[in-house]
């Protein structure tokens, strides 16, 4: 039982910093996800890939560019770009084809779309690990509340409210954003009224992507950048936009926070099977509230 | 004309695969019992997303427990094997119904994306419990009776179960209970006004399902003589369900094609590349485009335009 003492020991505080700079990864992953099912209606199962292109890609940029800060934050910039033109692609050259199937058939699409990107990956960057470092600026700690917190946990920290925030901005005070959301209550409607809502479809699914891309981009110095780091982390988005509730940005950010800090905190409590702690909390969520706990678009 | 024709083509079928060991090869008799079982679990999914109307996204799991059910009880238990090969798919049964309580609350695509989540929370379970489950190594040289251990004699013990457990899926979906789930399918509000409890029929198609699935978990172990943790991973829930897709989910038999299909041209496919993804993606993205209605529902529509196809 020395476990559950621990829940409240220094530990735990550190637990739960690691758990949110984990949830800014996982809440800008799904804000782009949540943003593509609330927008065009489909359940992007390649949303993953796009995540792992994105890592990759990073891993790509910094090795033409060196490891400095300068190589690192070019290819925090320059590989969400690279996956937000295969979004582009994606949308342009499949998917707006078929959104008036069945969702059922618009999944199975991303599904293999996912399935194809994965194996190019292989062809890409080869079956091998790759891994990135921190640049020299963000290494080592700061100090929060006498707790070692790595900078570059920090950096994520501040960088999470800012997408967050930035999301915003453009859903809600540009024209563009304001298009978009009239889109994901009634796409016809606003089609009639003369605005070409493939564009609209378009940039929306490249804003998802990008932000997929920035996800995989940000956690590159965090992880082995590996084939299949897609699979785990599609589950996961998908269970976060359910619970915040499909479509809402605000609730990718909560559903994105409850996620990481059960995760984080399961761990701490059974190390073991720390990985179903989350799913747990999905579950009391959605016995309460079926349809996730913000209102949904859909 | 086709309808006296079709029992001639089952019994031509029956008959072939009866007499497939007979002149195959060790390892295409192996391919061909593979065949089978998963012709099995693609009809299994079949009831709960084209005839129920079910977004069913997480099947795997079921298939995947049956097998672990049944290596385990092989294992670790004393029990005599019958035991074993009921253990595996009541407790694909009794998990349909614990997800499927959960799950059936939400609409649609809600109810596929929790199923597969929670899906993949068994697969992470499976996984990581090593000392129960063998973890991502799983569990081989599982203890099989003699009588199904050799490959003729695993071949017709899963070539037995599959056409009893066909046949029996077939006639639940000619029965009362089956027409009560297609009309749920077509037009649910429809049936809950004409007074059918909607959400029984919905879980009882689920556990149904959820034990055939478990029934060709349990078939694997036979064939295979071993389990893992990637028979119940999400990409293979998906991969079952193109199965369906690709033979047309709203005929009986339609699912049974996609199976043999997908399942030899993994076999070959394994054989010359390593990008299955690719391939099946891709093959994926066509039938989606050019095929909607799979390979027999095309065949179907037209040689039977009149008929209903979901019939």
């Amino acid at each position: 039982m020395d476990s559950a003492a621990n829940l409240f020991s220094t530990g735990t505080l550190s637990q739960i910093l690691v758990g949110l700079s984990r949830t800014t990864i996982l809440f800008i992953v799904s804000s782009g996800m949540s943003l593509i099912l609330g927008v065009l209606r489909i359940p992007n199962v390649a949303h993953g890939s796009l995540y792992m292109i994105g890592a990759f890609a990073a891993w790509s940029v910094i090795q033409l560019l060196g490891g400095g800060l300068f190589g690192f934050l070019a290819a925090m910039l320059v590989a969400p770009m690279i996956v937000a033109a295969v979004g582009f692609v994606l949308e342009r050259g499949f998917f707006s084809y078929l959104y008036e199937r069945e969702h059922l058939m618009l999944l199975l699409l991303t599904f293999s779309f996912a399935l194809i990107l994965g194996d190019l990956v292989k062809i890409v960057w080869g079956p091998e690990y790759r891994s990135v470092t921190v640049p020299a600026f963000f290494q080592g700690s700061a100090e929060i509340f006498g707790l070692p917190l790595p900078w570059y946990n920090l950096f994520l920290l501040v960088i999470g409210p800012c997408i967050a925030v930035f999301l915003w901005l453009v859903i809600n005070r540009t024209n563009l954003g304001k298009i978009a959301r009239a889109a994901a209550v009634d796409g016809e409607m606003v089609g009639a009224v003369g605005i070409n809502t493939g564009w609209i479809f378009a940039f929306t699914f490249v804003l998802g992507s990008f932000l997929a891309g920035l996800g995989g981009a940000l956690i590159a110095p965090m992880v082995n950048i590996s084939l299949g780091m897609d699979h785990s982390l599609i589950m996961e988005t998908f269970l976060i936009v359910i619970i915040g509730g499909l479509g809402n940005m605000w609730g990718a950010l909560l559903g994105s926070l409850i996620f990481g800090l059960t995760q984080s905190l399961g761990i701490l409590v059974w190390p073991q099977f720390g990985i179903a702690f989350p799913y747990l909390a999905v579950v009391a969520v959605l016995v309460v509230r079926p349809r996730g706990l913000l209102r949904s678009t859909w | 004309m086709r309808r006296s024709a079709a029992p001639l083509l089952v019994l031509l079928l029956l008959a072939t695969f009866l007499a497939l060991p007979q002149f195959l090869p060790r390892f295409h008799t192996y391919v061909a019992a593979i065949v089978l079982l998963t012709a099995l679990l693609a009809t299994s999914l079949n009831l709960a997303i084209g005839y129920t109307g079910l977004y069913q996204f997480g099947h795997a799991v079921f298939y995947g427990i049956g097998a672990y059910g049944t290596a385990l009880t092989l294992t670790r238990s004393g029990m005599p094997a019958p035991v074993a090969f009921l253990v595996g798919p009541l407790a694909a049964a009794a998990l349909s119904l614990a997800m499927g309580l959960i799950c059936i609350r939400l609409s649609k695509l809600y109810f596929g994306m929790l199923q597969i989540s929670l899906g993949s929370l068994v697969w992470a379970v499976v996984y990581r419990w090593y000392s129960f489950t063998g973890g991502d190594d799983g569990i081989h040289g599982i203890p099989l009776p003699d009588a199904i251990a050799s490959p003729k004699g695993s071949y017709y013990f899963t070539f037995a179960v599959t056409a009893l457990c066909v046949f029996a899926m077939y006639r639940i979906v000619r029965s009362p209970f089956g027409k009560v789930i297609q009309g749920i399918r077509d037009n649910p509000v429809r049936a809950a006004a004409i007074g059918v409890d909607v959400r029984l029929h919905q879980l009882a198609s689920l556990v149904i399902a959820g034990f055939f699935g478990g029934v060709a978990g349990s078939l694997f172990v036979v064939v295979e003589n071993s389990v893992f943790p990637d028979m119940m991973f999400w990409t293979f829930s998906l991969e079952v369900l193109i199965m369906c897709l690709l033979g047309g989910m709203y005929t009986f038999f339609g699912p049974l094609v996609g199976a043999s299909v997908i399942v030899l041209l993994r076999v070959f496919a394994s054989v010359h590349t390593q990008y299955w993804g690719l391939i099946l993606g891709t093959t994926l993205t066509l039938v989606i485009i050019f095929l909607p209605d799979g390979v027999l529902g095309l065949f179907v529509r037209r040689s039977l335009p009149k008929e209903d196809p979901g019939a």
